[in-house]
């Protein structure tokens, strides 16, 4: 554990990961369009959006698996771009894991430590070292077929951190497990990450999973970055009308000065004299903790409104009452497309 | 009520398998026995008896020649073996690997297939205008003075009946190793290439530990029809060369029929222990 430390440590100061004008290009197709972006040192950072944003391509040009039309990937000053995955400093977990079926658990994990002609009995007391950190050195001669999804993930991720890489690069880890195991792992993962002190670069197109893991979040489509920061600036305000909807939980409403974006839950229900909006309620549903109207402005634009219940119960209305809305200025987002 | 349904599923089960078992048996089992059988019968110049004699194992055992001749037949299935596998291995691992296109595979996997539109004599005896002392080769180096006089040895030698051996089974072994190689997770290699593995190393690590069933099912369809064969032998080597198909041929065309079968469940017992070695060796179970 003391040499982990020490890498935790180094691997502090220095993991400095950087994408210049990044681009991939298949034929015509424009995978990903000249990102360029300086990624916080030793955080969690999270690669969101929907399926063909070229997200998984940033990830797989970072590991070394897609080569690079045009621009860099800096790690700590120099250029990995055009080097093989395993000099990198990175190390990838992939998306189903591959880990190798004809071989044990220990064998899967010490593979790269054997590739560098290491011995056996050192690779395989290294292999436990790591097994132990991700608590599965009890398996260590099952063979993959044998183990959960969970334990499955686990031994791909100490196969990953093996080589002490200063990224660990994730293509949606998460998504082969079920819905429970993954509220569980994703935990783990982020308590894996604060310990060792890496950065980790993770690939969801789930806006849950990146809001509850991330210390940053860049937000993908078509292609480009749409908005990176950390989760709370992202989540609270969305420069763009995509990134307001793929976040969820806001309003985009046209207003004179253009579109703006304002979180559901920072609209109120007020008279009608002191609304800055009229509406008409179209439906309530009762959540709970929440309780979600459907509201319909007069210009046809239909908002949706979440209250608390006591606020709710505390004047309730109905479908089909005329109400008036209101929202303090400073939850107003101006978009930019 | 419990008893009847399921007394009738059973009854539906058997109905099912009955097909396949009565054709099986009435092919299979039923003359294996009769080779078993007839194996100890007795034989004079014109006529075959039944009996129960160990007559034509004792001739068997105790003859050189089937010794030399079983030898000759192991050489002939190894060295087939050996060169099938490399040419069917790379054949394959270029079809599946390095064809990226499913189009191209399939077209190409077809290529392959399109020399067994003929029959296998027709294969064999092409190579004989081509091999010849006159034949193609020798005088197309002649003519390049690459060599002076023909090459005696390229037709008629154990080297044209392993040349035709190869030439007719390669895509018994290309078949079950493409077929493995396509069942391989393409992030598996790149798996191997992120923790650092060279070209080779994937491939002496990752890529022939997975291809395993496939080599083991090729290496039993080769050994097996290499080991049974009679005729290619005989083509090929110009009846100078005798392997175990042979010496049971000979036997059957001079009507000795007890003699053929005892030589026949000989090799029956020496190929099946040979693949009861392959099938310890690998489990081609999860291939099936």
């Amino acid at each position: 554990m003391s040499s982990w430390a020490q890498t935790k440590d180094l691997v502090k100061m220095q993991s400095d990961l950087e994408l210049v004008h990044l681009t991939k290009r298949y034929d015509v197709a424009l995978a990903v369009d000249a990102i360029s972006h300086r990624f916080k040192p030793g955080g969690y950072a999270c690669l969101l959006g929907p399926s063909g944003c070229g997200k998984t391509s940033t990830l797989r040009m970072i590991a070394g698996h897609e080569t690079v039309t045009e621009g860099a990937v800096i790690l700590q000053g120099r250029d990995i771009s055009l080097m093989p995955p395993a000099r990198r400093g990175t190390a990838m977990m992939f998306q189903n894991y591959a880990l190798f079926p004809h071989l044990n658990i220990v064998d899967n994990v010490a593979f790269s430590l054997k590739m560098r002609g290491i011995s056996r009995t050192e690779r395989h007391a290294k292999a436990a070292e790591i097994l132990r950190l991700v608590d599965m050195e009890k398996y260590r001669d099952r063979f993959p077929n044998q183990l959960s999804g969970g334990q499955q993930q686990r031994v791909a991720l100490a196969r990953a951190l093996i080589t002490r890489p200063q990224v660990l690069l994730l293509d949606e880890p998460l998504s082969a497990l079920d819905p429970f195991l993954r509220i569980r792992m994703r935990a783990e993962m982020k308590k894996l990450q604060t310990e060792l002190g890496i950065s980790f670069i993770h690939v969801t197109h789930s806006q849950e999973e990146a809001l509850a893991l991330a210390d940053e979040i860049i937000v993908m489509n078509d292609a480009k970055i749409e908005q990176a920061g950390s989760a709370q600036e992202v989540f609270n305000a969305p420069k763009t009308e995509f990134v307001a909807r793929f976040l969820g939980g806001h309003n985009v409403i046209e207003v004179p000065a253009g579109r703006v974006a304002i979180r559901r839950d920072a609209m109120r229900l007020v008279s009608q004299s002191d609304a800055l909006i009229q509406a008409q309620i179209i439906a309530v549903e009762y959540q709970g903790i929440h309780v979600l109207l459907t509201a319909k402005l007069l210009g046809g634009q239909e908002v949706t409104i979440l209250l608390s219940d006591r606020d709710f119960f505390a004047s309730p209305s109905q479908p089909g009452e005329a109400v008036g809305l209101s929202w303090d200025q400073t939850a107003v987002h101006s978009l930019s497309a | 009520m419990g008893l009847t349904v399921s007394s009738r599923a059973n009854m539906i089960g058997w109905l099912q398998a009955a097909p396949l078992a009565l054709v099986l048996g009435g092919f299979l089992v039923v003359p294996v026995i009769m080779i078993v059988v007839v194996s100890f019968w007795g034989a004079t110049e014109w006529s075959i008896y039944p009996a129960f004699l160990f007559d034509n194992y004792e001739f068997l055992f105790t003859s050189w020649v089937t010794y030399s001749v079983f030898l000759k037949t192991f050489k002939y299935a190894f060295i087939t073996w050996v060169l099938t596998l490399c040419i069917g291995f790379t054949v394959a691992y270029f079809l599946a690997f390095h064809v990226r296109n499913l189009s191209w595979q399939i077209a190409l996997f077809l290529l392959c297939t399109i020399p067994f539109w003929t029959s296998n004599i027709i294969r064999m005896i092409s190579w004989i205008p081509f091999l010849g002392r006159n034949g193609i080769a020798n005088q197309t180096l002649i003519s390049w003075g690459v060599i002076d006089e023909p090459m005696e040895w390229l037709l008629f030698s154990d080297f044209s009946v392993i040349l035709a051996f190869v030439h007719l089974y390669t895509l018994f072994m290309v078949v079950p190793i493409f077929n493995s190689m396509m069942r391989i997770d393409r992030s598996l290699l790149e798996a191997a290439v992120d923790g650092g593995a060279s070209g080779l190393q994937t491939l002496w690590n990752v890529v022939i530990p997975l291809c395993k069933p496939g080599i083991m099912i090729g290496t039993i369809f080769v050994v097996t029809l290499v080991m049974g064969d009679f005729i290619t032998v005989r083509f090929m080597s110009g009846s100078q060369s005798a392997n175990v198909g042979r010496l049971i041929s000979n036997d059957i065309g001079l009507l000795l029929y007890p003699s053929a079968c005892a030589t026949a469940v000989v090799l029956l017992c020496t190929v099946l222990i040979v693949i009861a070695i392959f099938l310890r060796l690998v489990d081609i179970r999860k291939e099936l």
